[in-house]
C-alpha cells in the first residue's frame, strides 16, 4: 500500500475522508465551445493564494510607519535574499488578479452564469472584486512613496465627497484631516488584517455557493444541449479539469515569474508630504475609469458639486451592478428583457476600458 | 526744489519761512491740510488737463501718470516743478513754478526728498538716502559736475513721470531691466563716442552666464551691470579691487586665490584677480577646458610648455577629467542597471557625493594648489569606483535573475508537457 493510500485510509477511517471529498469526486464539469472561460475563477483564486502567501512573507520585513516604510521595502528589495523576487511578484501578482477578476466577472455575466439559482454567487463575487479594490487601494499607500502618497491623498479626497459621511468617512480612512504616518498605520491594518478576514469569509461562502449549485451552462449552449442530447458532454473535476487548471496555473505562474525578473516593481522616490504634487498624478490602472470620469464631470450640476454627483453616481452603479441577477425576470422573457442585462454589460465594459484608455492617455 | 511736511508737499520756501514766523505757517498749513484730500489720492491737478491734450514729450496723461509711484503717494507735478496745480495760474512764476528742470538740475532735484531720512522714513523707511552722494562719486556724477550732460541722470534710468519702485518687474531699474537700461547709451557706439566704452558690453553680458541665470533661471540674485560697478555710484571696478567686486558672491573662490602663487604674481604683472582668466562681461559657465594645456586653456596665456605651472595646469586637468570620467562610467552603468529594473537608488544618491567633489575640486582649483585639488578628487574616485562596483554587481545580479527565470521557464515548460501527457493518459483509458 502507497504512503498516500495509508494516510487516506487513516483519516477515513476517523473523519469519513471517502464521504467528505464525494462531492468533489462526483463533481462534472459542464464540456463545449464556451468551457475555457471557467479557468479564469480558478486563475483568480490561484493569484489570491500567492497574494497572501507573499504577503506574509513581506510582513516579515515590512514596517507600517512613516519613518520606516519605504527604507524597510528598499531594504526588502535590495537586502533581504530574494526580497526583490517576492515583492515583485506581491505587485504584479496583485495586478494580474485584478485583471483575471474582472475578467471573470464579465465572463460570468456574458455567459449568463449568474441566473437563478447563482445570484447569491454572482453578489459573492461582486462583494469580492470590490474588495479586491480595497485590498489595491490600502495596499498601494504601504510603500510609502510620492506616487502611492498622493494617489491615496486624491482618492481619500474622492471618498470624502460621499454626503452625509463623506467627512467621517476621510477622517476615518486618514486617521486625521491629512495623509499622515496615522494613514499608514490604518491601510496597513486594512490591508493585512481586515480585509484578508472579509475575503475570507466571502471566497469561502463564494467557493461553497459555486460547489453547492455546479457550473453553469450558457444559455445558447444549454439549448444545443436540449436539442441534441447526444452533444452532450462533461468532464470530471477531478483529477481531468483540475489537471488542466492547474496548466494555467503553471502558465500564470511563469508570466508572473517573467514579469517580476525582467521589469521588477519599482520603488520610486520616497513620499514628502511638504513637496508639492508631482504633474499628471493618477491612481492605480483599475481605479482610472472612475478618476477619469470624475475629472470630466463639470464642477456644478445646477446647485450640486459634480464631484458628490460623480461619487453618488458610481456608488448606485455598483449598488445595481451587484444586483444586475435581480433585474432579470424569470421566463418567459421578451427578446429586449433578454438583451437588457448583456446590453448594460457591454455598455459598463465599453466604458471602463474607453475611459481607462483615456484616463492614460490624458495629462 | 521741492519741501514736505506730513506728508502733504509743499514748497521749501515755507519751510525756510516757517522758522521766523512758525504760529503764522502753522495756522496756514493746517488750513492747506483741511482743503487737501488724502495724502495717498493724487491730488487734483490742471496740469493734466492740457499736458495730456499735448504731443511729444510734453504730453502726460492722467492714467500714464497715475502709474508713477509719487503719484501714489500723493505728490503732484508741483513737487518737482513748483506752480499751483489747483488755480489755473499755475504756471505764473510767482506762484513758484519752475517748468522745464535743467537735467544738470535733476539730482540735487531728486536729492531734495531721496537725501531726506526723516522725509523718506514716512514712506519707505528701509530706502537708502545717500543715492546723490553716491552718484557724485560715479563716472555719471563726476562728468554731470564737469558740464557733460550726456551722462546718465536720475530720469535716464528710472524714467520720468512713470516712475516705479525698482521691485516691480515693469520699472527700468527691476533686475531683469538693468542691463536693457544701461544698454540705452552704453551700447550705442555713436552716444559713446568720445567715452572709453567699447559699446559691446551689453552684448557680451548678454552671452554670459550670469544673463542666463537672471533671464533663464530667474534667479534675481544673479549679477546684472550695477551688482559689479554699483548703481548710483555706478564706476568700473579697478584691477585691484575686481576680485573683491566677485568676491561678494564667489567667497570660496577669492579666498582660495588670496593663498594662492597668483594672487602676487598677478599683482606684479598688472593683471586684475578673476577676469584675467574668466573676462569680465562674457562670462561664459567654465569648464575643465580652461585648465591645462589645450586649446580653450587659459593657463597657456601665461604659461609655455616646460615650465612648472604649464605642468601643473596640465596634471590638474588630466585630475579633473579623470573624475569626471569615472563619474560618467558609473552613471552609465547605473542608469543601465536602472533601466533593467534594478534598485541602484543607493548607488545613485552616492554617487551625487562624487559630483560633489569634483565640484568641491573645481572651487579648490583657485587655490592654484595641485596637493589640494588631488585631496578632493581622490575622494571622488573612491566614491565613484565603489558605485561603479554597485552598477556592475546590480547587472550581474540581473543577468543571476534572468538566468533564473530561464531555468524556471523551462521547468514549467517540463510541467507543462508532463500535465499534458499525464491528462491524455488518463482520458485515454
Amino acid at each position: 500500500m502507497s504512503g498516500f493510500a495509508i494516510v487516506r485510509d487513516w483519516l477515513d477511517e476517523r473523519f469519513g475522508w471517502a464521504e467528505l471529498t464525494a462531492p468533489l469526486r462526483h463533481k462534472k464539469v459542464p464540456m463545449h465551445r464556451l468551457s475555457y472561460w471557467y479557468f479564469l475563477g480558478g486563475i483568480t483564486l490561484f493569484l489570491f493564494i500567492i497574494q497572501v502567501c507573499t504577503g506574509i512573507l513581506l510582513l516579515l520585513y515590512y514596517r507600517p510607519s512613516a519613518n520606516e516604510a519605504w527604507e524597510s521595502v528598499q531594504y526588502i528589495t535590495t537586502q533581504v535574499q530574494f526580497g526583490w523576487l517576492v515583492r515583485s511578484i506581491h505587485s504584479w501578482s496583485a495586478n494580474l488578479m485584478m485583471l483575471t477578476a474582472f475578467a471573470h466577472m464579465f465572463s460570468v455575466l456574458f455567459l449568463k452564469s449568474y441566473r437563478k439559482p447563482r445570484e447569491l454567487t454572482w453578489v459573492t463575487g461582486a462583494l469580492l472584486l470590490f474588495l479586491a479594490m480595497g485590498f489595491g487601494f490600502s495596499g498601494y499607500l504601504l510603500p510609502w512613496n510620492t506616487l502611492a502618497f498622493f494617489a491615496t491623498k486624491v482618492g481619500t479626497e474622492v471618498a470624502g465627497q460621499v454626503p452625509f459621511i463623506g467627512k467621517w468617512l476621510l477622517i476615518f480612512l486618514r486617521g486625521g484631516e491629512d495623509v499622515t504616518g496615522a494613514t499608514l498605520g490604518r491601510f496597513f491594518g486594512f490591508h493585512v488584517a481586515v480585509l484578508p478576514g472579509i475575503a475570507t469569509v466571502l471566497l469561502g461562502i463564494h467557493l461553497l455557493l459555486v460547489q453547492k449549485f455546479g457550473i453553469s451552462v450558457p444559455p445558447a449552449v444549454e439549448k444545443d444541449f436540449y436539442l441534441a442530447p447526444e452533444s452532450t458532454r462533461e468532464m470530471r473535476f477531478f483529477p481531468n479539469f483540475l489537471l488542466r487548471e492547474m496548466i494555467a496555473w503553471y502558465i500564470a505562474l511563469g508570466v508572473l515569474g517573467a514579469l517580476a525578473a525582467l521589469s521588477p516593481w519599482g520603488l520610486g522616490a520616497k513620499a514628502d508630504p511638504f513637496a508639492p504634487a508631482p504633474a499628471g498624478i493618477k491612481p492605480e490602472w483599475y481605479f482610472l475609469f472612475m478618476f477619469q470620469t470624475l475629472k470630466l464631470i463639470p464642477s456644478k450640476l445646477w446647485f450640486i458639486d459634480g464631484e458628490v454627483v460623480g461619487v453618488l453616481a458610481f456608488g448606485a452603479a455598483g449598488m445595481l451592478w451587484m444586483l444586475l441577477p435581480f433585474l432579470e425576470r424569470p421566463q418567459p422573457q421578451s427578446q429586449w428583457a433578454r438583451l437588457l442585462i448583456s446590453g448594460i454589460g457591454v455598455f459598463a465594459l465599453a466604458y471602463i476600458a474607453s475611459m481607462t484608455v483615456y484616463g492614460y492617455m490624458a495629462k | 526744489m521741492i519741501a514736505k511736511h506730513s506728508g502733504v508737499p509743499t514748497t521749501r520756501a515755507f519751510r525756510v519761512v516757517g522758522c521766523r514766523r512758525a504760529p503764522l505757517l502753522a495756522l496756514f498749513v493746517a488750513a492747506v491740510l483741511l482743503a487737501l484730500p488724502a495724502v495717498a489720492a493724487p491730488p487734483q491737478s490742471t496740469c493734466l488737463d492740457c499736458h495730456s491734450a499735448m504731443d511729444g514729450k510734453l504730453k502726460i496723461t492722467a492714467e500714464q501718470y497715475a502709474q508713477d509711484v509719487h503719484a501714489q503717494k500723493g505728490l503732484s507735478c508741483a513737487s518737482c516743478h513748483g506752480g499751483d496745480p489747483a488755480s489755473m495760474d499755475a504756471m505764473e512764476k510767482s506762484k513758484g513754478f519752475k517748468g522745464h528742470i535743467e537735467r544738470r538740475q535733476i539730482p540735487a532735484l531728486c536729492a531734495g526728498c531721496h537725501a531726506d531720512g526723516s522725509y523718506m522714513r514716512q514712506y519707505n523707511p528701509s530706502l537708502r538716502t545717500d543715492q546723490l552722494a553716491q552718484y557724485k562719486t560715479s563716472v555719471h556724477g563726476k562728468r554731470l559736475a564737469a558740464g557733460d550732460t550726456k551722462v546718465a541722470v536720475c530720469i535716464d534710468c528710472h524714467g520720468v513721470h512713470g516712475i516705479r519702485p525698482a521691485s516691480d518687474t515693469r520699472s527700468q531699474v527691476h533686475p531683469l531691466n538693468v542691463a536693457q537700461t544701461c544698454s540705452r547709451c552704453h551700447a550705442d557706439r555713436e552716444y559713446m563716442k568720445g567715452y572709453p566704452v567699447k559699446g559691446d558690453e551689453f552684448a557680451a553680458y548678454s552671452s554670459s552666464v550670469h544673463h542666463e541665470a537672471l533671464t533663464v533661471r530667474g534667479d534675481l540674485s544673479a549679477p546684472t551691470c550695477t551688482t559689479c560697478h554699483g548703481n548710483h555710484g555706478a564706476a568700473p571696478p579697478g584691477v585691484a579691487t575686481v576680485e573683491n567686486v566677485c568676491s561678494t558672491c564667489h567667497a570660496f573662490q577669492a579666498q582660495l586665490f588670496d593663498t594662492s602663487p597668483h594672487k602676487a604674481a598677478f599683482a606684479s604683472a598688472g593683471l586684475p584677480g578673476c577676469v584675467t582668466c574668466h573676462s569680465n562681461h562674457r562670462i561664459l559657465q567654465p569648464d575643465d577646458s580652461m585648465v591645462g594645456a589645450g586649446p580653450q586653456a587659459v593657463c597657456t596665456n601665461c604659461h609655455s610648455a616646460g615650465d612648472a605651472g604649464f605642468i601643473a595646469a596640465g596634471n590638474i586637468q588630466q585630475q579633473l577629467a579623470g573624475l569626471q570620467t569615472a563619474i560618467g562610467k558609473s552613471e552609465t552603468i547605473l542608469t543601465r542597471a536602472e533601466h533593467s529594473g534594478m534598485e541602484v537608488g543607493q548607488a545613485q544618491m552616492e554617487l551625487a557625493d562624487a559630483r560633489d567633489r569634483l565640484t568641491k575640486a573645481r572651487v579648490t582649483l583657485h587655490s592654484f594648489n595641485p596637493a589640494k585639488i588631488e585631496e578632493d578628487v581622490k575622494a571622488g574616485r573612491q566614491i565613484a569606483q565603489k558605485t561603479y562596483q554597485a552598477g556592475e554587481q546590480a547587472l550581474r545580479e540581473r543577468d543571476y535573475r534572468r538566468l533564473g527565470l530561464g531555468v524556471s521557464l523551462v521547468t514549467i515548460l517540463v510541467m507543462l508537457i508532463g500535465l499534458t501527457l499525464y491528462i491524455g493518459e488518463i482520458e485515454r483509458k
